[in-house]
């Protein structure tokens, strides 16, 4: 390799080393330290005017104890699960709706198709708070949605979604449906129109070929659209804390409790961890996908 | 064919054919693709359709399997009736110019995937996949996937996985358009030889004359969705019927002028002034004092350095340019009136003609059954 090829390669590299391997590596120093109350409110911290001794002190000390407490208080393998859980439900609720979105584009007219991609990316120009206050708006009691039922008569009472799992659902749904879209779109997209002819032609109706045809053939994009929606609804913490009660447990939410609320950094830094190390699974995963799929289309 | 009798049920009145085209015409919107096609193909023909672009030929192909439908007049396959019936209760299968392989199957899956959907037994679905994979020779390949094969070896797959249910009309838009010259000429062969062992009846598009003569019991000839011709190979050489099908199918001089005299089967064709006409057969419906053309193949027509005073078709010109191809020349004549004639002839006597090179003042001859008077 020349120089040149491997100072390009170094900048990508510098960039991850300085902004995501020495933060985790600062975050992991924390969470084998102890909560203290103190500025920063954790110990030890390294006395460098000690030298070498102050050094071993200070590595002495450091230990796994928050990560045992993690084990044995089951809030935290409750929260984990239940954030699974809720991933989980609003990733397939995700994709019931935006697989029709997907597939209504890839079959509109050609001159369409880049306004209609462009109304559903639309919603990121606004902050991600704002359109998270906006549901707040709709979803209440008195909001739009149950106004609007109420005066065609659907309902008598006001239905309560706000502060309960559901609203959590559509939120993760709405804020995260394009990352859903767009990828099954791609794979839409480029589907040869021949191949649902051909499949049909060998005895498949057209329900059928549907079925063995684009649906196999979006399994990809349908993965990459999983995998985009799961791992951020996993660690969520804006949609439950906003939208959700408070008896939504989600692992996002417990994070940000433990470090604002009990300003116990130690105990925080170990819940983001673990949450780390429960995300590389499904993203190791995700790359794996993405690889096969390059294979594919060569 | 083993019997002694030729293939040719279209001359027989009382044959049915498996395919029957009533009046069809197709239309999108203002735009007619097809234009009152009235066919009959036959079982176990082996049919080319054959046309500019955008003639109609996949239109015409894609109403027989159902992906297109008819605006006006009836299809019918076997004597039904095809209104309204979709291509998966049709016994009637298509090879895709774009092969249209699924992609996430192998080779075998992707032969069974029709089977399966038939009523065929599941224990004999893995023997007719083995059965197929053996016609086309790609048993080697049976667990690849289609983006691992060449694009021969695709080809024969999308053939095989046409022919796997066993239709009774197997339909090739272009089958071998994606191929070079040599490997195409093999699968030609292959494709013949396909058609006789399972005695499916083929209808096949192409661009390629050369690729029709070869293959096909018979060509339609096709311009602006209207069938122009629809004869054997040979006669569609031979007796062109108009000069459209004459200009299209191989190389050809066309000489105008005006219908003196047609008798029987010859005519006249008076084309300058004060010069002899040309005889030759007379085509379809063609009359007298009215104007036509003259067309002969550059094959048929003999270069002299004399005058063969005992030949009644003679012109003369100028050699205007020698085309040398190995096996075969070419001379290009330009006799007086301006018209380019051309000549070929073979180079097993090429003695006799090495005198002859340009500028020199040739005379072309042809016998009075080597061309065809047409109307114009
Ligand atoms: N879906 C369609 N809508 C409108 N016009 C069409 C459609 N499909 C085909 N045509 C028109 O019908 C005519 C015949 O098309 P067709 O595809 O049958 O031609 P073709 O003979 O197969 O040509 P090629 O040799 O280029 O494949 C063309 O002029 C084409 O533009
Ligand atoms: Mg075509």
């Amino acid at each position: 390799m020349n120089l040149g090829r491997r100072l390009l390669i170094s900048v990508p590299y510098g960039w991850l080393v300085v902004l995501f391997l020495i933060p985790f590596l600062i975050v992991f120093k924390i969470s084998l330290s102890d909560y203290a109350i103190s500025i920063p409110p954790y110990t030890p911290t390294l006395d460098t005017s000690e030298g070498w001794s102050g050094f071993a002190a200070y590595w002495s000390k450091l230990d796994f104890e928050n990560f045992v407490f993690l084990a044995e208080d089951s809030l935290y393998i409750k929260a984990y699960l239940s954030s699974f859980k809720i991933a989980t439900i609003a990733t397939f609720l995700t994709l019931l709706v935006g697989f029709p979105f997907a597939y209504a584009i890839a079959n509109a007219p050609e001159e369409w198709r880049p306004s209609l991609l462009l109304l559903v990316i639309l919603p990121f120009w606004t902050s991600f708070l704002i359109r998270v206050y906006a549901l707040i708006g709709i979803l209440s009691n008195e909001g739009f949605l149950n106004q609007f039922l109420m005066w065609t008569g659907v309902i008598s009472e006001p239905l309560v979604i706000m502060n309960t799992n559901a609203a959590v659902y559509i939120g993760i749904v709405y804020t995260y449906l394009p990352f859903m879209v767009l990828p099954i779109y791609s794979t839409l997209e480029k589907l040869d129109g021949s191949l649902l002819e051909a499949a049909q032609d060998l005895g498949c109706t057209r329900i059928s070929a549907f079925w063995s045809v684009t649906v196999h053939l979006a399994k990809p994009g349908v993965i990459a659209g999983c995998f985009l929606v799961f791992i951020p609804a996993l660690g969520e913490f804006v949609i439950p804390s906003l939208l959700g009660g408070s008896r939504t447990l989600m692992i996002g939410k417990v994070l940000w409790e433990e470090f604002f609320s009990n300003r116990d950094w130690p105990v925080a830094s170990a819940v983001a961890i673990i949450l780390l190390l429960v995300l590389i699974i499904p993203i190791v995963l995700f790359q794996r996908n993405e690889q096969k799929q390059r294979e594919q289309n060569k | 064919m083993n019997t002694a009798a030729p293939f040719e049920p279209w001359t027989d009145e009382t044959a049915t054919p498996l395919i029957e085209f009533s009046n069809v015409t197709k239309r999108y919107g203002e735009f007619t693709a097809i234009d009152q096609v009235d066919l009959k193909i036959y079982p176990k023909e082996f049919f080319a359709l054959l046309g500019p672009s955008g003639c109609g030929k996949t239109t015409l192909m894609r109403m027989l399997g159902g992906f297109e439908t008819v605006t006006e007049g009836t299809i019918t396959i076997d004597g039904v009736d095809m209104k309204g019936i979709p291509p998966n209760k049709r016994a009637v299968n298509m090879m895709f110019q774009s092969y249209a392989l699924f992609p996430h199957l192998t080779v075998a899956d992707n032969l069974a995937f029709g089977l399966k959907r038939s009523n065929m037994p599941k224990s004999e679905i893995d023997g007719r996949v083995e059965e197929m994979l053996r016609l086309v020779q790609l048993q080697k390949f049976a667990h690849r996937k289609p983006h691992q094969m060449s694009g021969g070896q695709r080809q024969r797959v999308a053939l095989a996985r046409a022919l796997a249910k066993a239709p009774k009309l197997l339909l090739l838009d272009e089958p071998l358009g994606a191929l070079d010259k040599k490997l195409r000429q093999e699968t030609q062969f292959e494709l013949m030889d396909i058609q006789e062992k399972t005695g499916t009846t083929f209808v096949i598009v192409t661009h390629d004359q050369e690729e029709a003569m070869t293959v096909a019991s018979r060509i339609a000839v096709m311009d602006h969705g209207k069938l122009k011709q629809v004869d054997t190979p040979d006669r569609v050489y031979e007796v062109p019927n108009s000069v459209y099908v004459a200009d299209f199918i191989g190389d050809v001089n066309i000489i105008e002028g005006q219908v003196t005299k047609v008798q029987g089967d010859t005519a006249e064709l008076l084309w300058g002034e004060g010069k002899p006409s040309i005889r030759g057969m007379a085509g379809n419906n063609l009359s007298s004092q009215t104007s036509g053309a003259f067309a002969v193949r550059p094959e048929k027509v003999a270069i002299f350095t004399e005058e063969p005073a005992d030949r009644h078709n003679r012109v003369t010109g100028m050699v205007e340019d020698i085309a040398y191809l190995g096996n075969m020349s070419t001379y290009y004549v330009r006799l007086e009136n301006g018209a380019l004639i051309k000549s070929q002839v073979a180079n097993d006597r090429r003695i006799a003609h090495r005198s002859i090179t340009w500028n020199d003042t040739v005379w072309l001859s042809w016998t009075d059954t080597a061309g065809i008077v047409l109307a114009s």
